[in-house]
């Protein structure tokens, strides 16, 4: 949960929409795309991508102090909006990484247009359904108290822990506006699209599936069931690592990064569509 | 002045847990519901209600969800009931969770249902909806404000349109062939009242005409009429008389003060038992706004409110924090909450009189909805207390506001 500062960010208009973005870094561009609670310009994780790609990570509408359209209602939405920045800022080639709530906004943006995209990195994605009526594969983070989702997300949660009396005015409204939009868009079906399963064979590029061990929002059979909807997915799983495997693990997430890039050949483009 | 008899139909007999579990709300499994002791205790509610009828007191139902704190799954169900076993009470379903449940049609199918056997007896409560029951009805909590007034503009037009067939497509409701059988007996419609404790929710019922009603908001419930009068003048509208104001306090008669008071405490189990919900349920992300909730993070206080107290001001600028949990007190005395009005207790003599200092106070009203039962107050205890009122507050706080008794 340390993901909370808007400090550093720039505001820029993108179709029209006033939203908060963070670059950093020169290469390879790299759209990373935040879950529930924002980015942290300062993060380690984020500073060490920055080392070798030209990181564009920008807060989605109505997360953080980024405006929501009135027009927006669903995760389509934030999907065709991602894809119109992706377009404006003329982002070609470049790799893109989506946690949890990210993660699923990644995966409906790449079943419309891979075009702009070579690699897709999913980090504990929500998204899809799995299971029966009964079952619940995506933990009911709305009722959990603020202790009991830091516990499920973080595999040490003292590192989730939070002084909000600390935070700026900015940056508590941010982390309200977050939390709002997070269920607005997720609340029903729960943070997920019971479509998108079946789509998910329209991401041919080769994606890899980041899952920390001890997450407590979704479990093995969940994302076992992800990788496995896709044509060229694997799977990396990382060691004393909740939720946020970025967050927690920074070192290691760093180098399944780096290796899935090393390894993974994309398709030609003319299969991407 | 009409008064409404109210109870929030409470299974008080799972409340010996409530010191030991984090939430009567919402998560409490009902294996701590015994259907035969539901059965009995909403008999003795409904005959209280009949007896009002006799007593010339009306009748107000109220719902909520997965609580014990109350087993009323739906106002139009019970009035239904209500509406031929009595002649003359008025039937408030109020409230009714606009934004919370998702079928307005069939809402204002049963609310003209009931009008027509009625006779033109139903008042139409409408509420946003309670935090805590977003959860078991699973209706998004962002934008429900939004949704609450398109909804309400739904039923209105649903009961109103005689033109056959319409549509609405909008945000939140997606209707093709609306025409509701029967239509109300009152016309237009029946009387709408919404309930309202910020002065912007008043502001919003005060441009649309409808009578605002303020729950427990006690000594400083002025400030929300006026935000209703505000904006009543600034729409251009004539001033707003009672007719356009309820208020919902505790009560507690007795043949003496001590009696009263007694029954008073009993009733008062509404507070020692309504704010025990889990945190999570408490206030879920969207039904305050981004600026409150952020207020709330900045005193670390996560995602609850304040769960563990019902706050209220008495006359002489008291705050009162009134406890919560089964095995201890309230933490005030009878005096302390009739001091703040969110209680008119003891005598029928000094209800009568506390009542008419506090409509003055308020510039008027022309609905006083009672909780004349709560808690653990008995049938026999209950029927006393209404009857004291019937008998001997009525006749002195009626004339109130002649116009509202005779509308």
């Amino acid at each position: 949960m340390s993901e909370a500062g808007v400090a550093e960010a720039k505001r820029v208009e993108i179709d029209g929409v006033q939203i908060e973005l963070v670059e950093l870094g020169e290469g390879r561009p790299l759209l990373f795309l935040h879950g529930m609670d924002g980015i942290d310009p300062k993060a380690p994780w984020l500073q060490s991508l920055a080392e070798r790609h030209r990181v564009i990570a920008p807060w989605h509408p109505g997360f953080g102090l980024s405006e929501r359209p009135d027009d927006f209602r669903t995760i389509a939405d934030l999907a065709y909006f991602q894809l119109e920045l992706a377009r404006e800022l003329e982002i070609e080639d470049a790799i893109l990484v989506g946690t949890s709530f990210g993660g699923w906004l990644a995966a409906e943006m790449v079943i419309r247009s891979a075009r702009r995209f070579s690699h897709l990195i999913l980090v504990d994605p929500l998204g899809i359904k799995v299971g029966g009526r009964m079952d619940r594969h995506i933990t009911d983070m709305h009722a959990l108290s603020q202790e009991q989702l830091t516990a499920a997300m973080w595999h040490d949660p003292e590192k989730g822990a939070r002084d909000y009396a600390a935070l700026s005015d900015d940056e508590l409204l941010g982390i309200a506006r977050s939390r709002e939009s997070f269920t607005y868009f997720g609340w029903k079906p729960y943070m997920n699209n019971p479509g998108l399963r079946r789509w998910l064979r329209r991401i041919r590029i080769p994606t890899l599936l980041v899952w920390g061990e001890s997450d407590g929002i979704v479990g093995r059979e969940y994302i076992e069931t992800f990788v496995g909807e896709l044509p060229d997915g694997s799977l990396a799983t990382i060691p004393e690592a909740g939720h946020y495997p970025h967050l927690e693990q920074p070192e290691r997430f760093g180098e399944v990064l780096a290796g899935f890039l090393a390894e993974a050949n994309p398709p030609a483009r003319t299969t991407t569509d | 002045m009409r008064v409404y008899q109210f109870s929030e139909q409470p299974y008080h007999l799972a409340w010996e847990i409530a010191d030991s579990v984090d939430s009567l709300r919402v998560t409490l499994p009902n294996s701590h519901c015994e259907p035969k002791k539901v059965s009995r205790l909403i008999g003795d509610r409904l005959a209280e209600w009949v007896l009002c009828d006799e007593l010339g007191l009306n009748i107000i139902v109220n719902e909520h969800h997965a609580s014990a704190t109350s087993v009323s799954p739906s106002p139009t169900m019970t009035l239904s009931m209500l509406a031929t076993q009595t002649k003359r009470a008025r039937l408030l379903a109020c409230g009714y969770p606009l934004a919370n449940r998702l079928e307005p049609i069939r809402l204002a199918e049963e609310l003209a249902y009931i009008d027509v056997v009625s006779e033109g007896r139903v008042d139409i409560g409408l509420v946003k909806g309670s935090p805590y029951d977003i959860a078991p009805a699973n209706s998004n909590p962002v934008k429900i404000t939004e949704r609450f007034w398109d909804t309400h503009d739904l039923l209105i037009e649903a009961l109103t349109n005689q033109d056959g067939p319409f549509t609405w497509e909008s945000e939140f409701h997606e209707f093709r062939q609306v025409n509701i059988w029967p239509r109300p007996w009152q016309q237009p419609h029946p009387p709408v009242f919404v309930t309202g404790g910020s002065p912007e929710t008043a502001r919003a019922v005060g441009q649309r005409g409808h009578t605002l009603i303020t729950i427990l908001g006690g000594w400083n419930a002025t400030k929300v009429f006026d935000a209703y009068r505000e904006s009543v003048a600034e729409a251009g509208q004539p001033e707003p008389g009672p007719a356009n104001f309820g208020y919902c306090a505790l009560v507690g008669v007795g043949e003496t003060q001590e009696e009263g008071f007694e029954r008073l405490n009993k009733v008062a189990g509404y507070f020692r038992t309504t704010s025990i919900v889990a945190e999570p349920f408490m206030n879920p992300p969207g039904y305050m706004s981004a600026q409150g909730n952020a207020a709330w993070l900045k005193k670390n206080q996560t995602r609850g409110r304040a769960g563990k107290f019902f706050p209220a001001t008495t006359k002489d600028g008291r705050v009162l924090k009134i406890g919560s949990g089964a095995g201890h007190g309230l933490g005030v005395t009878p005096q302390d909450m009739i001091d703040a009005a969110i209680a008119f207790a003891g005598t029928p003599e000094e209800v009568a009189d506390q009542i008419e200092t506090f409509y003055e106070h308020l510039g008027g009203f022309g609905t006083l909805i009672m909780m004349g039962h709560g808690g653990d107050l008995t049938h026999e205890e209950t029927k006393a207390s209404l009857t004291l009122f019937g008998n001997r507050v009525l006749p002195r706080i009626e004339h109130l506001d002649a116009v509202a008794a005779s509308a």
